[in-house]
């Protein structure tokens, strides 16, 4: 993607930077364990794919993909879940 | 008996209670939205109710039937988990119920686990705790019809073999595959012989707390048994309109209208109906008893009390005919989703939102349900806004002081009227009290970094006529109990204290009775916001249940006429100002009338103070603003 490319090498990408569509491998959960553990559950597991579907009217809560259902999450915590680099 | 069958049979009644035991217990387990209390529908029929744990109220279903071979089974729906952890006090229940821990509660005999199977992989993840517990379990992967609709596929006895328990492929919406459910109750079900399965499992079992090697395993078990159907096109098709920016809150809006106008002008008719029925029945009762006061108590208490909050049925019922569709068709979660900014603004999370629109309901179920809020704050936070909901008893009263003083006209041609309108800013102004109420306290005293939001987004699907029956049926029960309980004993109360003391053997006036001068003692306190002393009856009374003001008054009117046609609506214009009537509506928007939610919230917080700060708090708004709505309406229209 061209407008979130450059912003990427500074910082490890997240949910947030995916684009509608757009499918990635998650890497890690910085989260307190008791969140993580619940995010977990609900198919956020490392190494798993996870796609952005949409987001709610006014951008937020967005809604995600993963193993086959969605998942509605808020960007605060979107943000604290981290992407394996991608190409 | 099953015993007969041998180690081949998955028996029931071998184990602890023996075979001797009256009848089994068995447990409906599963994930949310995996169809549970389709199949406990299907399976019980009308022959359930609803009833609570002993000491925590998180409610259940329980229900009977018997099994073909004349053994009587239990069944109880227990709540939905996404895991076996006890960490959230839902999940915490369906623990110990399962585990033999919940006192009163006998320990399942066997289990009913209800996987989704187009969500398979997701779902399995609860399998390997369940299976762990080691109880008689039959793995029922519901949803066939969806599965086979979206191209999905299943080897039922490739993954029997690998679980070690039985696995069917049934459709509890549609009745299909259920066949060897009810061989599993019967304990005639053939349990899958112990094979040379790669899948050492039962043995083998994940812990819950290691969540990736629990999806792991789920995956390694479905995988080769299960092809994945093809995503829902109709989901992702619904959730672009639903979820569009623009198209979604208007959807919104539209359908919140559309709900209240059709609560009003479709509810009329039978009302009306209804209403003919119960005044039919009276004048026959007074002109066949013979003139006594007996006959009185029961045309002028019983039958004005009690009939006259009867007649709201339809109304109500109508209520949860759409809030039964918008919660099966799936858009409530959608409905959560777009309300959640706004609740996030006022310090509430999207989990406050389910809680809060059951309150819409009644407040009661809708604090039980806060249970699924993990942050106590935020528990306690939404807890204390739930009775500002507009909760299905203030239906009545509003209806009633609404058709007396608001002419109905069109708004919108025939979409909105101004009835339908008085109606949508009441429920508004309940709403707009409860998110004020929790930016106060999430401010002060319950601030809180809080849990994030989370929801999974079910399918949509068409909410099927059983269920939507069901739950109606369900409903007019509670509310006929109600009508036969709470409000039949406030009828003859208050009847009996209207016609005493007895001066000469005859009774006084209403207005020297009992009841009228415990009326006219909160009468001074009442009068600034527009209320005489029978309202204050009425005020007094609802503290039991806010719509026995309703037939507080049907019997007041009853005592007091002279011919029966006076109906309550033209009773009710000759009593109240509308600057009084506005201030009644208000009034009730805000106070807590109902003794029920008090002893609920007292048992959820642990505690007196919280319910009495409530008590207080809405109490006291509610007569603020009743006497500012009543100064304002007189001035403006005087
Ligand atoms: N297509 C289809 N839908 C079903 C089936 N069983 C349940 N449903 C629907 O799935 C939704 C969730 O079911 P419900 O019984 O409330 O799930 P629970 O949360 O496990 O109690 C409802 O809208 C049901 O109508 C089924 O076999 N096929
Ligand atoms: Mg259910």
């Amino acid at each position: 993607m061209q407008i979130s490319g450059n912003s990427q090498l500074a910082h490890r990408a997240t949910l947030l930077d995916l684009a509608p569509g757009e499918e990635a491998t998650l890497a890690e959960l910085s989260l307190p364990e008791e969140i993580a553990h619940r995010l977990m559950i609900l198919g956020f597991v490392p190494g798993s794919s996870v796609s952005y579907t949409r987001s709610a009217p006014g951008g937020d809560p967005r809604v995600y993909r993963v193993d086959g259902a969605d998942v509605a999450l808020r960007g605060e915590t979107a943000s604290h879940i981290h992407l394996e680099r991608r190409m | 008996m099953s015993d007969c069958h041998g180690a081949s049979t998955s028996s029931l009644v071998s184990g602890p209670n023996g075979a001797s035991s009256a009848h089994k217990t068995i447990a409906l387990v599963g994930p949310p939205n995996a169809g549970k209390t389709t199949l406990f529908n299907r399976l019980t029929g009308l022959r359930q109710k609803v009833a609570n744990y002993p000491g925590v109220t998180v409610e259940h279903h329980a229900g009977r039937l018997h099994s073909r071979n004349g053994a009587e089974v239990d069944l109880i729906d227990l709540p939905g988990i996404y895991s076996l952890d006890p960490r959230s006090e839902d999940e915490r229940v369906t623990h110990d119920v399962l585990r033999g821990d919940m006192a009163g509660i006998p320990r399942p005999d066997a289990i009913l686990l209800i996987l989704d199977a187009t969500n398979l992989s997701r779902h399995l993840v609860v399998a390997a705790p369940v299976l762990s517990l080691g109880l008689p379990t039959l793995v029922i992967l519901n949803m066939a019809d969806d599965l086979r609709d979206r191209g999905g596929t299943l080897d039922t006895t490739e993954l029997s073999q690998r679980l070690g328990v039985p696995v069917v492929l049934a459709s509890a919406a549609k009745g299909e595959g259920l066949e060897p459910v009810f061989e599993f109750l019967d304990g005639t079900l053939a349990v899958p012989p112990p094979s040379g399965s790669p899948f050492p499992i039962l043995n083998n079992l994940p812990s819950m707390k290691d969540v990736p090697s629990c999806r792991a395993w789920a995956t390694r078990v479905s995988q080769g048994a299960w092809k994945a159907p093809m995503p829902s096109v109709w989901s992702r098709r619904l959730d672009a309109v639903f979820l569009h920016p623009l198209a979604g809150p208007l959807i919104f809006a539209l359908v919140v209208v559309i709900v209240f106008q059709a609560i009003f002008t479709g509810a009329t008719p039978l009302m009306d109906g209804v209403e003919g029925l119960i005044g039919d029945f009276g004048k026959w009762v007074a002109t066949t008893l013979p003139e006594s006061s007996w006959r009185d108590l029961l045309t002028e208490g019983v039958i004005a009390g009690v009939g006259g909050v009867v007649v709201f049925l339809p109304q109500i019922l109508l209520l949860f005919l759409f809030i039964g569709i918008l919660e099966d068709s799936g858009y409530l979660a959608r409905a959560a989703l777009i309300a959640d900014r706004t609740m996030a603004r006022f310090g509430l999370q999207g989990k406050s939102f389910i809680p809060l629109l059951s309150a819409y309901a009644c407040a009661v179920p809708a604090i039980m349900a806060t249970r699924t809020i993990e942050n106590k704050r935020d528990r306690i936070a939404t807890i204390l806004i739930a009775p500002f909901m507009t909760c299905s008893a203030r239906l009545p009263v509003y209806t009633l002081v609404i058709a007396a003083f608001i002419p109905e006209r069109p708004i919108l041609s025939h979409l909105l009227g101004t009835r339908a309108a008085a109606m949508i800013g009441l429920y508004v102004l309940g709403f707009v009290a409860a998110l004020l109420t929790a930016r106060a306290l999430k401010s002060s005293v319950l601030r809180s970094d809080g849990t994030p939001f989370l929801l999974e987004l079910p399918s949509y699907r068409w909410p099927t006529l059983r269920s939507l029956g069901l739950r109606l049926y369900d409903r007019a029960m509670v509310f006929l109990k109600r009508a036969g309980t709470i409000i039949l004993a406030c009828a003859i109360g208050l009847w009996i204290m209207a016609h005493l003391p007895l001066t000469n053997g005859k009774p006084p006036e209403i207005r020297d009775s009992l009841a009228g001068s415990i009326g006219r003692t909160v009468e001074p306190v009442i009068a600034p916001l527009g209320f005489n002393w029978k309202i204050g009856i009425g005020l007094i009374t609802s503290l039991a249940a806010r719509e026995v003001i309703v037939g507080t008054l049907g019997t007041i009117y009853g005592i007091e006429s002279e011919d029966d046609t006076q109906g309550l609506t033209a009773a009710l214009q000759k009593d109240l100002t509308p600057g009084g009537a506005v201030a009644l509506l208000v009034f009730f928007a805000f106070a807590m009338q109902c003794m029920s939610t008090v002893a609920v919230v007292k048992r959820e917080t642990g505690g007196w103070k919280w319910p009495v700060v409530q008590f207080s708090y809405m109490t006291g708004l509610a007569y603020v603003c009743a006497f500012a709505a009543n100064r304002i309406v007189t001035a403006w229209l005087g």
